[in-house]
């Protein structure tokens, strides 16, 4: 679903963030991306969503060079993917009802299709009584689970979680974790990018490890080593 | 496309409501523009009429000998304007008409009166009085005409050369105020423009991490974009509507009071004259400059 093919970013003037990096993600797989602050977790999860370009190398998703697509390919490739960041990034004018809604109308959903599936995710991600709160009137957990209703919303291919975690306690992080165990179980692809030790031990899936840029652990079933 | 409409007029509209602050904010710079626009409108009407006035003054004369009949001075008239289309208006003033202006002129003035009944004889001869459509240079062509020697016979004198220095000073006046207008007129354009651009910028800025999210969340460039300019063309037809209204109510109130002021120059009857070229002013540069702004300033955004 998703291959790097020696991928290497390095930003101006000479800061390397990732050296010859391959890997491949396939359907239904959960992988984490693990590794320090700085490791290049960001930049890896950066370029597969088009928002960085590699200085050399490949990035492909469901075999089509995210490289070589135009701006109308790129943003229609980003729709099948339900991103979830640290920082949540979602819409601060807008209600959670319309935060979860935007995303089902820039694909073109019917109005009747979008008043039904909206307050269907957000019951099931617990937020169906804060429809008409705007984010800041949420908590953390409260933010991150309504980032994570705004990555199911549309049935994405993928979904990829920038520390989602970063920013929660340890309840809101083993809440959201979970969630993203339950939609792998679905046979939605996940990647987790993390640096916290207690998840990944836990969750006992593929872990890819990264350091100065550069992969050095790629295990089936693995743990937090570094 | 319908259903993608209806849903960025409605994130527009609802934007709008919701920051209620900035949207006055940028309603009120480009009523405050517009209105500089108008009013620079109206200075245009002002000096163009004052430039009329001024030059509609300016005349050369050709003094005819006193025995030139009456039917010989029109035919030479015919003859000037045949030999030129620089002429706007040439006027017969018999030796009669010459000693009726002279004496309505001056009839509190017994010195000048006295001294017109001791000379006894009419001693004013028979003229024409020429206006030209416009440059100092056309007045020395129609000179030239009357000097030659098809009339040499005719005319007595032409006064000329006596005006030459008074044409010449009133065109170059004319044509320095046009120039400085024009000048002004830029000057203004660029910055109205400029402060527009900017209040809507200092709008949009507040959005930039809201549109970088709308761009990582899939929504194409004119999803996003579209609101905005909506809100920038919303923002200019208010202020076109406000602005027009208080144009017409303050010139309604104005005109007569300023009209002495202004040379003769009626706001009012210039308003009502040109009120569609007005609305088109107003209204255009409104719709626009609000449009265009916000346009420009998202596409900055949008390279995500």
């Amino acid at each position: 679903m998703i291959k790097f093919e020696n991928v290497t970013k390095i930003y101006e003037p000479d800061m390397p963030a990732l050296q010859d990096v391959s890997f491949e993600v396939k359907e239904g797989e959960f992988v984490s991306i693990v590794g320090k602050s700085g490791a290049g977790k960001t930049t890896l999860i950066r370029l597969i969503l088009g928002l960085e370009k590699p200085t050399s190398g490949s990035i492909f998703f469901n075999g089509k060079n995210i490289n070589g697509m135009n701006s109308t390919e790129l943003q229609s490739t980003r729709r099948k993917i339900g991103a979830i960041y640290q920082d949540y990034k979602l819409l601060p004018t807008k209600t959670v009802y319309e935060n979860v809604a935007y995303i089902m109308e820039i694909e073109g959903k019917a109005d009747e299709e979008i008043a039904t599936n909206v307050p269907k995710v957000l019951e099931a991600i617990g937020l169906v009584n804060k429809l008409n709160n705007f984010p800041h009137e949420l908590s953390g957990g409260e933010q991150q689970r309504l980032a994570v209703a705004r990555a199911l919303v549309n049935f994405p291919d993928i979904i990829i979680a920038d520390e989602p975690t970063g920013n929660l306690d340890p309840y809101n992080s083993y809440e959201v974790v979970s969630l993203l165990s339950k939609i792998n179980k679905t046979g939605k692809t996940i990647i987790l990018s993390t640096h916290d030790r207690e998840i990944i031990n836990k969750l006992g899936k593929r872990v890819i490890t990264i350091e100065d840029g550069k992969i050095i652990r790629d295990d089936v079933k693995g743990r937090f080593i570094i | 496309m319908f259903t993608n409409f209806k849903r960025v007029l409605h994130f527009a509209l609802t934007d709008l409501a919701r920051n209620k602050g900035i949207s006055i904010a940028n309603i009120f710079i480009l009523v405050v523009t517009i209105s500089l626009f108008t009013m620079l409108f109206f200075m245009h009407g002002l000096s163009n009429e004052i430039i009329y006035q001024m030059q509609n003054k300016i005349n050369i004369t050709a003094y005819f000998k006193s025995d030139t009949s009456e039917q010989d001075i029109l035919l030479a008239k015919e003859q000037i304007l045949k030999q030129t289309n620089d002429i706007k208006s040439i006027q017969y003033v018999s030796k009669e008409d010459a000693a009726d202006i002279f004496l309505e002129k001056y009839k509190n003035n017994d010195a000048f009166t006295d001294a017109l009944a001791e000379v006894g004889d009419n001693p004013f001869l028979p003229s024409l009085n020429i206006t030209t459509t416009g440059e100092p240079q056309q007045y020395e062509k129609v000179n030239i005409i009357l000097q030659s020697e098809q009339f040499s016979d005719l005319i007595d004198q032409v006064d000329y050369p006596q005006k030459k220095n008074i044409i010449e000073k009133v065109f170059s006046i004319t044509s320095t105020v046009n120039k400085f207008g024009i000048g002004l007129a830029v000057l203004f354009i660029l910055i109205s423009i400029m402060v527009v651009f900017n209040t809507i910028k200092l709008a949009i800025d507040s959005s930039k991490n809201e549109i970088s999210t709308m761009r990582i969340v899939g929504a194409s460039s004119w999803f996003v974009r579209a609101p905005f300019i909506i809100q920038g063309v919303i923002f200019g037809l208010i202020s076109f509507i406000v602005c027009f209204f208080i144009t017409m109510i303050l010139i309604f109130f104005l005109s007569s009071k300023l009209q002495v002021t202004l040379a003769g120059f009626s706001l009012w009857h210039y308003l009502l004259s040109n009120i569609f070229v007005i609305i088109l002013i107003q209204f255009g540069f409104g719709i626009l400059l609000g449009g265009i702004a916000s346009f420009v300033v998202v596409q900055k955004y949008l390279k995500v």
